[in-house]
């Protein structure tokens, strides 16, 4: 059909359509075992130690929010990729691409705040590209980051995952993309939410010295649904989660149901899930609600026999229903 | 969120699921006709609570999905004229026209935009005079009355590049088609907001005509399941009526003054419904005296008919005659990133809401 041949917003989502042009583009001509892990990062292993290695690209329209800007979440992103492979972050890159007309004003706040956000990280911008472009064929900044750390904790091992253990996250889902959606259709929400871009190499750094992490992903584009999914989705084993204990503010929830977006399926910036085993899911929780980005931390659900390849939730009121990939690109509904 | 926990209130729940639990009455099927239900009802499990013997299935509720495929096919007919902007909701963006959706233009260049609202509509007229601003009217009572104070508004400001492509629908008629049709139908569970504007009494002709129960619900699972029990005592009791569960927003006479606005900007005309076919004066034109505003003015002559998708079902599944999981394109060729059929679209389509809950 005609209509399969074009890129749509639902390609960038993070979801179904994202998976099939990775797959039926990206790995079909660069084909390799390290990219075909498909992993938040790059594992190389070089002179005996194993470094991760990522990059992301940066869209965000507005470019200042709530919570945060375009540059700050351009480190976060990285950092966060990196991190939930068990990797301190070392360096960074940073490649720009402005539109003619940007204010130099503008070009200076965002920069600062990446400069900012990478200090407190702890991480060095060490190289960097500009591209500028004419009006209209960006919209004011577009931002790549590249980064590389030295990966210290190994806990990528998908096989080690068995039934009985615990899924946790680290506060509430929702915020970053109902804050984005809020600016950008000019909502005039009165609400206070704002978006939870952080990075979060020492929440998961203070973790591992006391838990065994089994697992670790950021949850960021198709929200804590995709991800839940993509754990399990080749696997021999199921997920079990309960949607009462997931974290989820009553204003983003409100402004999720005005709009009729699923929560699970909205975007995130300083999400974790992480699996760790049973015995260790309280110790865990403690940990991290000591930490100050895992303060509303949760044990949310379980690894199960029961079900496998699916994810199901038990709702609110104690109906039973499957999550899926989110498919295309979220719209707002009519009514 | 006040006004809605206390209605997804587990211990209440459960209590009214036991309740409903014990009817042991002959097996039923009751439809739900707006899109908000059946995405409430997939989104916290409601058919998971309820026995066996009591089917819930979903109708032409969903705007998107009712729409024609003529009507996606001159959208983007208007698309592709020049000086032209597109608004429109978003959901109705990825429905599949005959050769082509709007996303799909959009991606070629064409203008065509996002709005939450259709005086956002207007306020693109007024900021883009030298274009002509398209609005794509759809919807049921709900969405109707907002259109129609945009023509009003357009009116009133001489705007005169702001037009609306109107698919508005009315809901009794397609409720009455089915109820004459081959499907088995113990009860509606009608739609909330529609009933907010037309008030409950529109359901009585039917009533009276087919001997239906009718209780308008809210959105909220109490609410459903509230409405559930309320549709077995009158089917137990063969006491078929209107009743109104959703209390707290709908009432007998409905809303006067949309009623009155919509009866101002539109008149009927028979209007084709994805599923249902013709059915006479169930859409709603726009009256000879706003016609500067009709942007049926602007479509090219001699249009090629409608070529609806292949091996898609949603016209039974729209009727209620199949469910998604019978339909062999169902989460393969169709799924919501490459909807096939309109019922896959929006999220309140039946199609969607089972693939994304799971429970085709």
């Amino acid at each position: 059909m005609e209509m399969d041949k074009y890129i749509v917003l639902g390609h960038g989502s993070g979801g179904k359509l994202s998976q099939e042009l990775i797959r039926n583009i990206f790995l079909r001509y660069f084909d390799n075992d390290t990219l075909n892990a498909l992993d938040d990062s790059a594992v190389l292993p070089i002179e005996g130690n194993e470094i991760a290695f990522t990059t992301d690209s940066f869209v965000v329209d507005p470019i200042i929010f709530p919570g945060g800007d375009i540059g700050k979440l351009a480190i976060c992103g990285t950092v966060n990729d990196l991190a939930v492979m068990g990797a301190v972050p070392n360096y960074l890159s940073a490649g720009f691409i402005l539109e003619e007309g940007l204010s130099l004003k503008t070009l200076e706040n965002v920069v600062k705040s990446m400069a900012n956000t990478a200090k407190q990280a702890g991480i060095k911008i060490v190289t960097g590209d500009t591209k500028v472009v004419h009006k209209g064929q960006c919209d004011q900044l577009f931002i790549n980051t590249s980064g590389i750390g030295l990966i210290n904790t190994k806990f990528k091992d998908n096989g080690n995952v068995e039934p009985g253990d615990a899924i946790i996250i680290n506060g509430y889902i929702a915020d970053h993309g109902m804050t984005i959606v809020g600016a950008r259709e000019g909502l005039h929400l009165s609400s206070q939410i704002q978006s939870d871009c952080a990075c979060l190499h020492t929440l998961i750094q203070a973790l591992a010295s006391e838990v065994e992490i089994k697992l670790a992903r950021d949850v960021t584009r198709g929200g804590l649904a995709t991800v839940l999914v993509e754990l399990v989705q080749n696997s021999i084993y199921g997920i079990e989660i309960l949607e009462s204990a997931i974290p989820l503010r009553n204003e983003t929830a409100g402004i999720c149901d005005m709009l009729g977006f699923d929560p699970l399926h909205v975007a995130n910036e300083g999400k974790l899930v992480m699996v760790v085993p049973e015995a260790q899911s309280e110790k865990a929780i403690t940990v991290l609600k000591k930490h100050e980005l895992g303060v509303n931390a949760a044990y949310i659900g379980n690894i199960t026999k029961a079900n496998p390849g699916k994810v199901v939730m038990n709702t609110v009121i104690g109906g039973k229903r499957m999550i899926q990939l989110l498919s295309g690109e979220q719209l707002p509904r009519i009514c | 969120m006040k006004y809605i926990t206390e209605f997804r209130n587990k211990d209440d729940v459960q209590k009214l699921a036991k309740a409903i639990g014990t009817y042991n009455g002959r097996p039923v099927q009751y439809m739900e006709v707006c899109g908000g239900h059946t995405m409430s009802i997939q989104r916290f499990g409601i058919p998971s609570m309820l026995p066996e013997s009591i089917r819930l299935i979903s109708g032409p509720g969903c705007p998107v999905c009712v729409t024609s495929t003529g009507f996606i096919d001159q959208a983007i007919a208007l698309s592709r004229q020049t000086d032209t902007i597109i608004a429109t909701y978003g959901d109705l963006i990825r429905v599949p026209g005959s050769n082509s959706s709007l996303e799909n233009e959009r991606g070629k260049g064409a203008d065509i935009r996002i709005v939450l609202s259709s005086l956002a509509a207007i306020q693109m007229a007024i900021d883009n005079q030298d274009k002509k601003v398209i609005f794509l009217g759809i919807g049921f009572e709900t969405t109707a009355p907002a259109t129609a104070v945009a023509i009003q508004e357009a009116h009133r400001q001489s705007l005169e590049n702001f037009y609306v492509l109107s698919a508005h629908k009315i809901m009794p008629p397609a409720m009455d088609s089915l109820l004459s049709g081959d499907i088995n139908l113990d009860g509606f569970i009608a739609p909330g907001h529609v009933s907010a504007i037309t008030g409950s009494k529109i359901y009585e002709p039917l009533v009276e005509k087919y001997q239906t129960p009718v209780v308008i619900s809210g959105f909220e699972p109490l609410d459903i399941l509230y409405s559930v029990w309320m549709l077995i005592n009158q089917t137990q009791n063969n006491t078929p009526g209107v009743e109104i569960q959703y209390k707290r927003v709908v009432n007998e006479g409905g809303n006067t003054k949309a009623l009155e606005l919509m009866d101002e900007i539109f008149e009927p005309e028979d209007d084709w419904w994805r599923g249902l076919g013709v059915l006479p004066n169930s859409g709603l034109g726009i009256r000879t005296q706003y016609r500067a505003h009709d942007a049926k003015q602007w479509l090219p002559k001699n249009m090629e008919l409608p070529k609806e998708p292949v091996g898609c079902i949603c016209g039974d599944i729209l009727k209620g005659l199949r469910s998604p999981s019978e339909c062999r394109l169902f989460g393969k060729a169709c799924h919501p990133g490459n909807p096939v059929g309109a019922c896959m679209v929006s999220n309140e389509g039946a199609c969607q809401a089972y693939y994304l809950y799971g429970n085709g």
